[in-house]
């Protein structure tokens, strides 16, 4: 029991290092480097037409303001963590006078719908597959499996997303390739709703799978084969169970530990590629809103979803992390 | 050395089939140093020619020819890549080694640290970056940024070597030989360590150039340094896909996929080299 406690504190302590460290690096980008945001939004909006010299001062106040730039450094510190502890980062300039959480608030549940969507279809299908095919080495499906697998691994979330844009945007134009879901329909949970929501999830989603199998694939071929050659899987074979109960429950058990790990490694990057793929697909969620923002130069909106995201996949890996005592007794009791 | 590399070449397909993808990327790099054009003018040869004898892979909007174009772009690319690794790698060596050597509170205090790097997300980092630096953002104020990130994940597998090595009698040897940390560590812990720093320099170069990619195509970098990622930039400025100027898009992504899959198979194949169990299994079956 004590053993388990101490997992949980250590992994909550590494939640909040992690939330220190992450928010800490987003403050000194955004707030020490020599280069300031609001005579960048300044002459950005007044490089069209006259402004008077007043008028300038005091919109260089209102957005000092704004940006809780007043004060000193160690000041605008102090209350950087207030606007992080209470998700308030202000109103964005873009889409003024709405608050930069309500906008975050409406994009997360797409990228969250998407993100975890790919990687529970991606890690379940990969773990599946490669398990396979460190069990039966000799069966031609499962290499053909592991070649196709390779290949698209090492290919970049973007550069995939992309050709698939291509093709199935001007080669053979099936599949929705923009948008979240049907512009005309109503936002309602009816069948028309949630059908154009999937149709149009399917291009986003399949290039963040066919990217994300592959390293699970490899990861679980390389454990089960090494696996299957421990004398308690020659014992098991020898005292005659069946090989569908020895892949299930002696070797992909035991190797599916080291994957959880593994996907709690990961997260961030998976994220990374959401991001990236949901700006290909014009994808209404995080990462859409993210590049915008940098577009638009909004300060607030930028700095605000780059924390949330921080925070959010933080979260996300302490999740992992707290589910797994409960497939390793050893977390739990040892 | 040389006779190993000859062993993987005869052995190993997968290793010899990234060294050939590898070369062609890299003799297409070395080619941009014979460019007939300086790699920023534009309109020096007619705009929009789809690919024919003179123009191999055809020249697109701006007057450029994409050959040699891309010859450039793919060296900066690669350049870029390679720099990441590099100074990450460093990074990831110096703490890996200390922290599996020294173990105790360094060791949880550097890993906790790592662990950080591993899981916080880099690109809303690097988006922030550019955010804030807008023009003054830099080739090389990327590459450190990318560096000063990227280094954790293998940091944490030197760190698991380190500690193995930190038991074997050859560190108890040299400790009482009277060398000094510094020593133990450079002298003796570093050649075990470097096969598997090979493997990942693969890997990391892979993500570098992956992740610069997509900041060029957004146009967060300098898009006036000609990289894969800005080349498709421009091909987006000039809505290349929409105008039919297919060449302009499909050649860099062609290139730097092959440059990918390249890598990745002399990663992949050099980590089952190292492994002797995988090596083993090569060798019998």
């Amino acid at each position: 029991m004590s053993s388990y406690v101490r997992y949980l504190l250590r992994r909550i302590g590494q939640f909040v290092l992690v939330v220190f460290i992450g928010v800490n690096i987003a403050f000194f980008i955004t707030h020490a480097t020599p280069i300031d945001p609001v005579e960048q939004t300044i002459s950005a909006t007044t490089s069209f037409g006259s402004t008077s010299p007043e008028a300038i001062a005091l919109m260089r106040q209102s957005l000092r303001d704004l940006y809780g730039l007043q004060g000193g450094l160690a000041h605008q510190y102090l209350a950087f963590w207030k606007r992080v502890a209470l998700a308030d980062f202000g109103p964005s300039l873009s889409a003024f006078p709405t608050p930069v959480s309500v906008l975050i608030r409406r994009a997360l549940p797409w990228t969250v719908g998407l993100l975890t969507t790919a990687t529970l279809i991606s890690w379940a299908l990969g773990n599946l597959l490669g398990g396979l095919a460190g069990y039966h080495r000799n069966s031609r499906v499962l290499r053909a499996a592991g070649v196709v697998a390779m290949g698209f691994h090492p290919i970049p979330y973007y550069i995939l997303a992309f050709v698939l844009l291509i093709v199935f945007g001007y080669v053979w134009p099936v599949l929705p390739i923009t948008g979240g879901s049907q512009m005309n329909l109503p936002q309602r949970l009816d069948a028309a709703y949630v059908g154009s929501v999937l149709l149009h999830s399917v291009l986003p989603l399949l290039s963040l799978v066919l990217v994300g199998i592959g390293g699970w694939f490899m990861g679980m071929r390389a454990l089960v084969s090494n696996i299957v050659t421990e004398d308690y899987v020659a014992y098991a074979e020898l005292g005659g169970v069946s090989p569908q109960r020895i892949l299930r429950s002696y070797v992909m058990r035991n190797a599916l530990m080291p994957q959880v790990t593994g996907l709690a490694m990961s997260v961030g990057g998976i994220f990374n590629g959401a991001i990236i793929t949901e700006q290909v697909f014009g994808y209404p969620g995080i990462g859409s809103l993210l590049i915008d923002a940098v577009h638009a130069g909004d300060y607030s909106l930028v700095l605000g979803i780059g924390t949330v995201s921080i925070v959010a996949v933080a979260t996300a890996v302490l999740m992992i992390d707290l589910l797994y005592p409960l497939l390793d007794p050893r977390a739990r009791v040892g | 050395m040389w006779r190993v590399l000859r062993d993987l070449l005869r052995t190993n397909r997968a290793f010899a089939a990234g060294v050939v993808l590898l070369g062609i990327v890299i003799t297409v790099a070395l080619l941009s140093f014979v460019s007939p054009y300086p790699p920023n003018d534009a309109y020096v040869v007619p705009p929009d020619v789809p690919p024919c004898w003179a123009y191999p892979l055809g020249t697109n909007s701006r007057g450029q020819d994409v050959f040699w174009q891309l010859s450039v772009a793919i060296r900066n690319t690669l350049l870029f890549g390679v720099t990441v690794a590099f100074i990450s790698r460093c990074l990831s060596l110096v703490i890996g080694l200390i922290a599996g050597y020294t173990g105790g509170a360094i060791d949880r205090l550097l890993m906790s640290i790592n662990d950080t790097f591993i899981v916080i997300p880099l690109f809303p980092i690097l988006v922030m970056l550019y955010f804030v630096l807008r023009d003054h953002m830099s080739w090389l104020l990327l590459a450190l940024a990318m560096a000063g990130l990227g280094w954790a994940y293998d940091a944490r597998l030197i760190r698991s070597v380190a500690m193995s090595l930190r038991t074997r009698e050859f560190t108890e040897t040299a400790i009482f030989s009277g060398m000094t940390t510094r020593q133990v560590l450079v002298q003796e812990h570093l050649p075990y360590v470097l096969p598997i720093v090979f493997s990942t320099t693969m890997n990391n170069i892979n993500w570098s150039i992956g992740l610069e990619v997509t900041l060029s195509v957004l146009g967060f970098t300098d898009i006036n340094t000609p990289t894969i990622g800005v080349m498709l930039y421009w091909a987006n400025q000039h809505t290349a896909m929409v105008a039919g100027i297919w060449w302009w898009i499909a050649f860099p992504v062609v290139l730097v996929v092959t440059t990918f899959i390249g890598l990745f198979l002399l990663a992949v194949s050099m980590n089952e080299f190292i492994d002797p169990r995988s090596r083993l299994d090569r060798v019998q079956g």
